[in-house]
């Protein structure tokens, strides 16, 4: 790889943007390079990458950047307004509203992260199954994926986690059960149009089995729609997570989940402003944050749909 | 590509065999409509259903008590008809639900159905005028935009609508309260009518607008009016910014046809060809778009509703989650996720009937 570096205009940028790419790593990292720069002119997009840079490194630097572990109490100091010592003040158990923000951010992660593993390869695997396979599976698998698109999302959490109990993982069960189904559409549509193109057709002819030109070549080429759609989902799915947390049914006191913390804080909105309406604002500015990135990839990776 | 080729030329061939097949294939897909929305509401059932089986509270237990002797215990079991085989069950539960019986509540001790017709109308009314308001504002914001692409006011509706999108509604009514209630005093507080108001109209449909309207008590509609402004602007934003953003995407797409820049070309002016050419092929997708607004609030407005103390479903439902009320709960969401399967399946079906290029 690096004899080709060398010598060509620009080092490595000139490798990156070379018109012949000489291998398929290269090829492939000219598309990522290629995309970044379209990105890059992009501020709206920019905007929301930044966002969600800093909450995932919130995330992973909260124990250097917490006082506390956001849940001892600290009675004395309670409700105090926001000050150079506690930046957001205290809620009403003395804690630092700031620290439990920085924690809180691992919870939001914890929960898209996880609804996104569940959801992705079941979407993935009903839709591509269906759109390159066809007749009857399809036909079953989609009226399955079409009942699914066809129910309330909100009420139906509420009811699977009234069922299974309250609590974080329960709620991100159930936000995936009810989230999965646009995902296999998305995933159908592709493979429905890749389904007779000539390079699946040479790959069935050299013996490749169905499993392998699902796995090695719909899949992959259905990956980039899937991922807008789920940068785009985010928001919904933290706003979700959220809204059970504030009725209860998330995640539990002490934990420091956002929703949770506007739930118990509702009550001192009067006087101490800043406790419910802190956390609010971090799920406000994240969700905005998700929802700017996925605008912003799906001009980059889907042309088509720019405008 | 080959596949849309070969829908086409099928749908050409369909399309040639002469006027006669027009209503059959209308009749074809309103049963095709009709299967799919049985298709759903069996599939909501059935999970409503394994929700209500795999609940933590044995639901004889719930019954008899703790104390109850085992003979009892026995009897109420076989009357729950629980020691037939789990597909049985889920008939006779299906059964139930088309009959309109959907258990009795624990905390009311009335039957469900009553409960919900009760509380219904106050969620319908909030979910009705805040898909007005949305309606009213997002149309005309997202043509302007889209007319006016890459200007100011392009970027001014987009950047409401990731505000609209973005923002948790439960607490934009909480900051709504606190600022416009608490602190400006411009506007009421939670619930729907200021409580020495209440029971002041007789209830003909439920929806105090209409009631105290009816009743010729302007006194009340101005209160439950006053009591409105805060949830529906709150819910019409969120309606708002998904139908302004829609209208633009697809005004944009209407707008790079061919059919415009005729349009253009032949001298027709400019608002002609906005909103007589482009705008009224918008309008039969928009269908689609209102459908689904209005059935997501009906099922949205359950976080609004535990903001503003409003005596709506999303409201009735939570508290009974809150008491172990199985029936209540899962009653309530038979009847908001058949409203939502309903009025998606129905905009659906509009959309077929209207647009000719759908069929």
């Amino acid at each position: 790889m690096s004899d080709q570096a060398v010598g060509r205009r620009g080092g490595y940028r000139g490798w990156l943007l070379s018109d012949a790419p000489r291998t398929a790593f290269q090829a492939r990292c000219q598309r990522v390079y290629i995309a970044w720069l379209t990105f890059r002119t992009n501020p709206i997009a920019m905007a929301g990458l930044i966002t969600i840079a800093t909450l995932v490194l919130m995330a992973v630097f909260a124990p250097w950047i917490t006082s506390g572990d956001g849940i001892t109490q600290d009675l004395p100091n309670r409700l105090l307004p926001p000050s150079g010592e506690h930046w957001f003040g205290t809620d009403q158990l003395g804690r630092d509203i700031f620290d439990r923000i920085v924690w809180g951010s691992q919870i939001t992660l914890y929960i898209v992260g996880m609804v996104g593993i569940i959801v992705v390869p079941i979407g993935l695997a009903i839709g591509t199954i269906a759109g390159y396979v066809g007749g009857i599976v399809d036909q079953v698998l989609m009226r399955i994926t079409d009942i699914f698109l066809a129910f309330p999302r909100l009420i139906l959490a509420l009811a699977f986690v009234a069922a299974l109990g309250p609590g974080i993982e329960n709620a991100v069960l159930a936000i995936a059960l009810t989230t999965w189904s646009p995902y296999a559409r998305i995933a159908r549509a592709e493979a429905l149009t890749l389904r007779n193109s000539e390079f699946i057709l040479a790959a069935r002819t050299q013996g490749a089995s169905t499993w392998r030109i699902l796995r090695r070549h719909v899949v992959p080429l259905c990956l980039s729609s899937v991922i807008v759609r789920l940068t785009l989902d985010m928001a919904g799915i933290i706003l979700t997570a959220a809204g059970l947390g504030f009725l209860g049914l998330g995640a539990q006191p002490p934990s420091p989940e956002w929703g949770a913390m506007i739930s118990t804080g509702r009550q001192f909105i009067l006087d101490q402003w800043w406790v419910p309406t802190i956390p609010g604002l971090a799920i406000f500015i994240v969700s905005l944050g998700f929802n700017l990135l996925g605008d912003g990839l799906r001009d980059v990776l889907d042309p088509r749909s720019r405008g | 590509m080959a596949v849309s080729d070969a829908t086409d030329g099928a749908a050409a061939k369909l399309g040639g065999s002469g006027r006669g097949s027009t209503l059959l294939r209308i009749l074809g897909s309103i049963g095709r409509i009709l299967l799919t929305l049985a298709l759903t509401f069996l599939g909501l059932t059935a999970i409503t259903f394994v929700i209500g089986r795999v609940m933590p509270v044995d639901p004889v237990l719930a019954i008899v008590g703790d104390r109850a002797p085992a003979h009892v215990y026995e009897e109420v079991y076989l009357q729950l008809g629980l020691d037939k085989p789990i597909i049985v069950q889920y008939f006779n539960y299906l059964g139930e639900i088309l009959s309109g019986d959907l258990g009795d509540s624990i905390t009311t001790s009335r039957p469900v159905m009553e409960d919900l017709l009760r509380f219904f109308p106050a969620t319908l009314e909030l979910a009705t005028l805040a898909t007005l308001l949305g309606t009213l504002f997002g149309i005309p914001m997202g043509v302007l935009a889209a007319v006016y692409q890459g200007r100011m006011i392009d970027h001014v509706v987009r950047v409401v609508g990731l505000i609209g999108y973005s923002v948790p509604v439960f607490w934009l009514g909480m900051v709504g309260l606190l600022v416009f209630y608490a602190k400006l005093q411009w506007l009421p507080g939670p619930g729907r009518l200021e409580f020495y108001y209440d029971g002041l109209v007789p209830t003909v449909t439920g929806l105090l607008l209409v009631d105290a309207a009816i009743a010729d008590n302007w006194t009340v509609f101005w209160n439950a009016a006053s009591h409105l402004v805060l949830p529906v602007s709150i819910l019409g934003a969120y309606a708002l910014a998904y139908i302004a953003r829609m209208t633009r995407s697809f005004m944009l797409d209407q707008l790079r046809q061919e059919y415009v820049l005729t349009a253009r070309v032949k001298g027709l002016s400019e608002r002609t060809v906005i909103w007589r050419h482009a705008f009224g092929n918008v309008l039969v997708q928009l269908i689609t778009i209102i459908g689904l607004t209005y059935a997501s609030l009906l099922e949205g407005s359950v976080l609004t509703e535990t903001v503003f103390a409003w005596p709506g479903i999303g409201q009735y439902i939570t508290n009974s989650l809150f008491n172990s009320d199985m029936n209540a709960v899962i009653g309530g969401t038979i009847v908001v996720g058949t409203c939502f399967v309903g009025i998606n399946m129905l905009s659906d079906a509009l959309y077929r009937l209207v647009d000719p290029r759908a069929r």
